[in-house]
């Protein structure tokens, strides 16, 4: 799309560069450590001290807030990554050979996706343990199909193209076809759903450490900052509002993102879920 | 009928997928399953755990093992739970119906709502609505479900202190009283299918308000609502349903969650308990029931797809 970038992509994209910022930065720019405890600022409101308040252990929220970010961030984005790497190249592999290759494939994915996301999570930690990382793990092997699905349609076209016949022709590999000539293509599909399961695995994050599978305490993470909140939601709701908020401003920024970008980079798609 | 028979030999290998896969869930489990198991009631000594190998068939050879579990399982023998040792088709029977009665109901407000909610989006035209809605729509999809109800928890017992806002009531006691208490969750878990319905009803009833026989429509004279409703809504329904079959795995897998912060006694709270008893033949049972439902569903509506629309019956 030619002429100016829209608003609302600025805004968007501003808004996850800062909170990636946050979470990358989060050791330096929080004002206490997460698990300092000052019990006589227990369960109160926000202070000058405290400016979103302290938890139940006196444990101040906003440092554990921020550190809540980096977990949930650094969680969702590497089981993404995985699910990424392992579920594109599944997909573009079965659309690059098609025939039985394709078929095996595809039909692996289709069991993966026939789970319910919560539930093939909570299955894959049943068999690890409850912690951050088999969460990690989980989300990824939920996204895996997803990313398979979503690249291969895209990939056929891409697969049929010309360039790919000639690539073909003149005698390149397989794998430099399939990585270096239709991935490229391929980049404003992958941009745009990253962006969007990003978001989505944010909230599977924040709900598995919610149940009390995720991240463990007394480490923060925004679920696990929830679950605590809300064991003491009458006496103080903050850290149950704060965490939420944060949870949303995280998934609706991602998510904003990805649903800009599919308008912008690939008009065909619009609409489309 | 092609079609039909395609469909279900997909049917069938996502189902054979399946029961493999949860199957294997058990087995994969590092260290020796079989201790865990036992050294939940009892002292584990090498006698005990071959007694146990071999009384749950984990002498035999892999092959033979998933055989006889799936024969148990199409003959409604999901095994035993290690606690109770009752059949674990009996707890799974026992947890089941305030999941599903909260999966419907979400899936009735936030369908039923989306409908109308779409259609009039689709009236609202022009670059600051579309934004207004487009944000709206991205935030009641990113809104935590379980957040949503925790808020409405806070926000009720500040304005109605005597509302008994949680826990569960069977619908055989006091069908009344059983929708009071589901409604709240539902709700809480329908807003994100709400807004993602609602935004697709809102673009294919655009897309279809600029066909030809929405043309011929309006030539004919009919009336607004008609034109809504009758000719543009019924091609905007054919994306509606298979985005909403898709939604019922959403809704249940979100009210495993929610049911938690309303204290439901469903699904959620059997597997979550089993999960920290380690009471694997339940979660086993638990995964392979609900995912076997939902890929049914999924089949069901399919099917569906070919009754509104006549193109696909090839």
């Amino acid at each position: 799309m030619a002429g100016k970038t829209p608003k609302l992509l600025i805004v968007a994209a501003s808004a996850v560069i800062l909170l990636v910022l946050v979470a990358v930065l989060a050791p330096w720019i929080s004002p206490y450590d997460p698990l300092a405890q000052d019990i006589l600022a227990r369960l109160k409101g926000p202070s000058a001290a405290h400016w979103l308040g302290a938890d139940q252990f006196g444990r101040d929220l906003l440092s554990r807030l921020i550190h809540g970010l980096r977990a949930s961030l650094g969680i969702s984005a590497a089981a993404v990554i995985v699910a990424l790497l392992i579920g594109g190249t599944l997909g573009l592999v079965a659309a690059y050979y098609r025939g039985w290759t394709e078929r095996i494939v595809m039909r692996c994915m289709d069991v993966l996706f026939a789970f319910p996301v919560i539930l093939l999570a909570i299955g894959v930690i049943a068999m690890l343990g409850p912690g951050s990382g088999p969460t990690a793990i989980a989300i990824a092997v939920v996204y895996t199909p997803i990313f398979a699905r979503l690249l291969r349609g895209p990939a056929l076209v891409v697969a049929e193209s010309d360039f790919v016949m000639n690539a073909r022709a003149i005698g390149a590999s397989d794998a430099r076809i399939i990585f270096v000539h239709m991935l490229p293509n391929l980049a404003s599909v992958l941009l745009v759903q990253t962006s969007l399961l990003l978001s989505a695995a944010i909230l599977v994050e924040a709900s598995l450490s919610f149940l009390g599978l995720g991240t463990q305490p007394p480490a923060p993470s925004l679920g696990t900052m929830l679950s605590e909140g809300r064991n003491v939601l009458l006496l103080s709701p903050w850290s149950a509002v704060f965490s939420g908020v944060a949870i949303l401003i995280l998934a609706f920024a991602l998510n904003l993102l990805g649903d800009v970008l599919r308008d912008t980079l690939d008009p065909r798609l619009r609409g489309e879920q | 009928m092609n079609f039909l028979r395609s469909r279900a030999l997909d049917l069938a290998v996502v189902l054979f997928g399946v029961s493999v896969l949860t199957f294997l869930m058990i087995r994969l489990i590092p260290g020796d399953a079989v201790a865990i198991m036992l050294g939940a009631n009892t002292e584990v000594t090498p006698d005990r755990v071959a007694a146990l190998r071999s009384r749950i068939g984990l002498d035999q050879p892999v092959l033979l093992q998933y055989f006889s579990w799936l024969g148990g399982v199409l003959s409604g023998d999901l095994g035993v739970s290690l606690w109770t040792r009752r059949p674990v088709s009996q707890e799974i029977a026992g947890h089941m119906w305030p999941t599903i009665q909260l999966t419907v109901l979400a899936l009735i407000v936030g369908a039923g709502l989306s409908l109308p909610l779409g259609v009039l989006m689709a009236r609202l035209r022009g670059k600051a609505w579309d934004t207004a809605l487009r944000v709206g729509s991205v935030a009641g999809l990113t809104i935590p479900s379980f957040w949503l109800g925790i808020m409405m928890i806070l926000a009720l017992t500040t304005l109605a202190p005597d509302w008994q806002l949680l826990g569960y009531v069977p619908f055989s006691e006091d069908p009344l009283g059983n929708v009071a208490k589901l409604l709240l969750p539902a709700v809480a878990l329908a807003l994100p299918i709400l807004a993602n319905l609602s935004r697709l009803v809102r673009s294919a009833m655009l897309d279809a308000l600029q066909q030809d026989y929405v043309r011929t429509a309006r030539a004919k004279g009919l009336s607004e609502r008609r034109i809504l409703y009758r000719h543009a809504l019924r091609n905007a329904l054919i994306p509606f349903v298979t985005s909403a079959g898709i939604m019922t795995g959403y809704l249940l897998g979100g009210a495993i969650v929610v049911e938690q912060v309303f204290a439901i006694p469903g699904l959620g709270r059997l597997i979550l308990g089993a999960i920290a008893e380690r009471n694997y033949p339940l979660v086993q049972a638990t995964i392979l029931v609900v995912t076997f439902s939902f890929v049914l569903v999924n089949f069901v509506v399919d099917l569906l797809y070919v009754l509104i629309d006549p193109r696909v019956r090839l």
